[in-house]
């Protein structure tokens, strides 16, 4: 096991643990930028769509994972963040200025739907949030004029200083561009952690008396978060805009916030790596699906059948494995294999168990 | 000027008078203790001080302001900490991260600077840290610093609460119930670090607490109440020979 020794503050408050720990996540980056070379385009496609969705799922993490409040809306707040992308480019705005500037409509329109949406707890709030989940169906349906209603609308490629990104014809290039923005927001998403208002995050999702009584507004604080997280799910939904390249009033379906709600589950709640494990869940599980499904067929003679359901069918049943056996997802797991390799022969059984705590104080209002 | 002045404060849930025409003060420096049998309107006393719950009548002031004017969130930027009765502790947060929580009001930075991380949030992180780091030594938590709060023992945990209001830096701390469910041994541990908060970081103490032994060795006055009003104030010896208090406790001789 590797014991840290901390002699200055700095330690604590940086995020890496020690220069191997930093090590092994930038190996890791230098690796992902480099996909390019050592994956074909198919694949790098799939990459590309797999840290499109890790945005997203970092945008539902900062609402649910650590501010606790459930969200099954989300995919409104992609299409808000797609539509403003599409149709500021469509008006002249250079991608580079109208990337940022979806993010920031769809971060306002996360704080308009916030102010109503304060005063709900728990189920009431992930109803609410469904229903804006279904209405904004209607209003892309109906808002033709701008957005295309059902015809949608068709974005081929961004011009980034001249040069032309595009997902088909330079799908490195827009991997690139993907993946930068997922560092650039992960590195964000670490650094709200370790200050002051992250933390007031967590205070409110764990008690939302104590955090009161420590001096944290409890509106604000989640008023900010959720401007936060759709912000950061607009920039994501804009992104898909660019990988779907054509999209309409069903591309962001209620089922998109369902699986992204689901992924942060499976991912693990409340942390960074979540989002991503999730993401990769969630991003492979079809090619997974489809690759087995010939295996299977190959052995037992059978031809290949399209089995309707199949996909959303396994992804329940992973989900439902995972609330019962491993409630805190697959990062949570991941935690527990690293402990018991640094421990090697001295884990146990118990260690991650919690100490119930039955008592609760009555809630004030 | 008193620090802490209940005037003709009265709350009503319903039909249900919680707390009846009471007045007190707090003075600086002191430690103040609160008893009263079950239901007496302790613990409301508490968190009217919280601005939980609005009075129906009357007036809180803290340190001359008028303290009904802030909401709850606005109470701990006087200086003003609390404990809870059932412990409310960040529980999927570490014991450290709950102490900073507790720095919560002495925030400088705005979310871009936070977001971006700049020299004046590193400034304020390390800031926080060396305060916390006091109360984490003061309070002989060290073994506990990185542990989560959901795997920790009740003990722990209320001494981790105590710890979390004091890196508020308070004048006031309200502790509810410090020594309860706590053994006799953790109980004195309590009594002598209430004794130090006071006496070397001259914070002023308002407690509730069934313990009388805790009661008379700490505390310089009690307020005793039943159904939501004052029954005796005093010193521990006079409140509890008061005739009023023995019957509230143990009925009327007949």
């Amino acid at each position: 096991m590797r014991i840290v020794f901390k002699t200055s503050y700095m330690q604590d408050i940086r995020p890496w643990k020690d220069g191997y720990q930093l090590c092994l996540y930038l190996i890791l980056l230098a690796m992902v930028a480099a996909a390019p070379w050592w994956l074909d385009d198919f694949y790098l496609g799939e990459l590309t769509n797999v840290l499109v969705w890790a945005i997203a799922g970092l945008g539902l993490m900062i609402l649910t994972g650590h501010t606790g409040q459930a969200s099954l809306g989300h995919a409104a707040f992609l299409a808000v963040g797609c539509y403003s992308n599409v149709i500021l480019i469509e008006a002249g705005v250079p991608f580079l200025l109208a990337f940022p500037l979806a993010g920031l409509l769809t971060g306002i329109a996360g704080v308009t739907v916030a102010i109503p949406a304060l005063r709900l707890h728990g189920i009431y709030l992930a109803i609410f949030t469904l229903a804006l989940s279904v209405l904004m169906d209607d209003i892309i349906v109906l808002a033709e004029p701008i957005t295309g209603g059902v015809a949608g609308k068709y974005l081929g490629g961004v011009e980034i200083f001249g040069h032309l990104v595009d997902r088909w014809g330079t799908p490195d290039q827009f991997f690139w561009l993907v993946l930068g923005v997922a560092v650039i927001v992960t590195l964000g998403y670490i650094n709200l952690l370790r200050s002051p208002l992250g933390r007031s995050f967590i205070a409110v999702r764990d008690s939302e008396v104590s955090a009161q009584a420590m001096g944290v507004d409890i509106a604000r604080t989640k008023m900010i978060s959720f401007a936060l997280s759709c912000a950061v799910t607009g920039l994501a939904g804009a992104l898909m805009g660019l990988y779907a390249g054509a999209f309409n009033n069903e591309t962001f379906s209620v089922i998109i916030s369902i699986q992204l709600l689901m992924m942060i589950v499976i991912g693990g709640l409340g942390s960074i790596h979540g989002a991503f494990l999730g993401a990769i869940v969630i991003g492979f599980l079809p090619q997974f699906l489809s690759i087995s499904k010939e295996y299977v067929g190959a052995i037992i003679g059978s031809n290949t059948v399209a089995i309707p359901g199949l996909e959303f069918g396994i992804f329940g049943v992973i989900l439902i494995a995972f609330i019962l056996f491993e409630p805190m997802g697959m990062y949570g797991r991941w935690l527990k294999i690293r402990t018991w390799f640094e421990l090697f022969p001295f884990y146990r059984k118990d260690m991650f168990k919690r100490q119930k705590s039955y008592l609760k104080t009555e809630r004030l209002r | 000027m008193s620090l802490l002045e209940f005037e003709n404060v009265t709350l009503t849930f319903g039909g249900l008078t919680a707390v009846d025409d009471l007045s007190f003060q707090v003075e600086h420096g002191e430690v103040f203790a609160i008893v009263g049998p079950n239901g007496a309107g302790k613990s409301t006393v508490f968190n009217l001080i919280s601005r939980f719950y609005d009075p129906d009548a009357g007036a809180i002031r803290f340190d001359g302001q008028d303290l009904l004017q802030v909401k709850s969130s606005g109470v701990a930027a006087f200086g003003v900490a609390r404990t809870f009765q059932n412990i409310e502790l960040f529980e999927h947060a570490t014991v450290l991260q709950n102490l900073l929580v507790g720095r919560h009001r002495h925030r400088r930075t705005n979310l871009l600077s936070e977001i971006l991380f700049t020299p004046s949030a590193r400034r304020q992180e390390i800031e926080n840290r060396e305060k916390v780091e006091a109360v984490i030594d003061f309070l002989d938590l060290q073994p506990f610093r990185d542990k989560l709060i959901s795997g920790l023992p009740y003990g722990v945990r209320k001494v981790v609460e105590v710890a979390r209001a004091l890196a508020t830096e308070p004048k006031l701390l309200l502790l509810d119930e410090p020594a309860s469910g706590l053994s006799v041994e953790e109980t004195t541990d309590m009594r002598w670090w209430i004794d130090d908060i006071r006496r070397q970081m001259g914070i002023t103490v308002l407690m509730v607490e069934h313990d009388m032994g805790l009661v008379s060795g700490v505390s310089d006055r009690v307020l005793a109440m039943a159904d939501g009003a004052k029954l005796a104030l005093g010193t521990p010896a006079q409140v509890q020979s008061h005739p009023a208090v023995i019957e509230a406790y143990l009925g009327k001789a007949s």
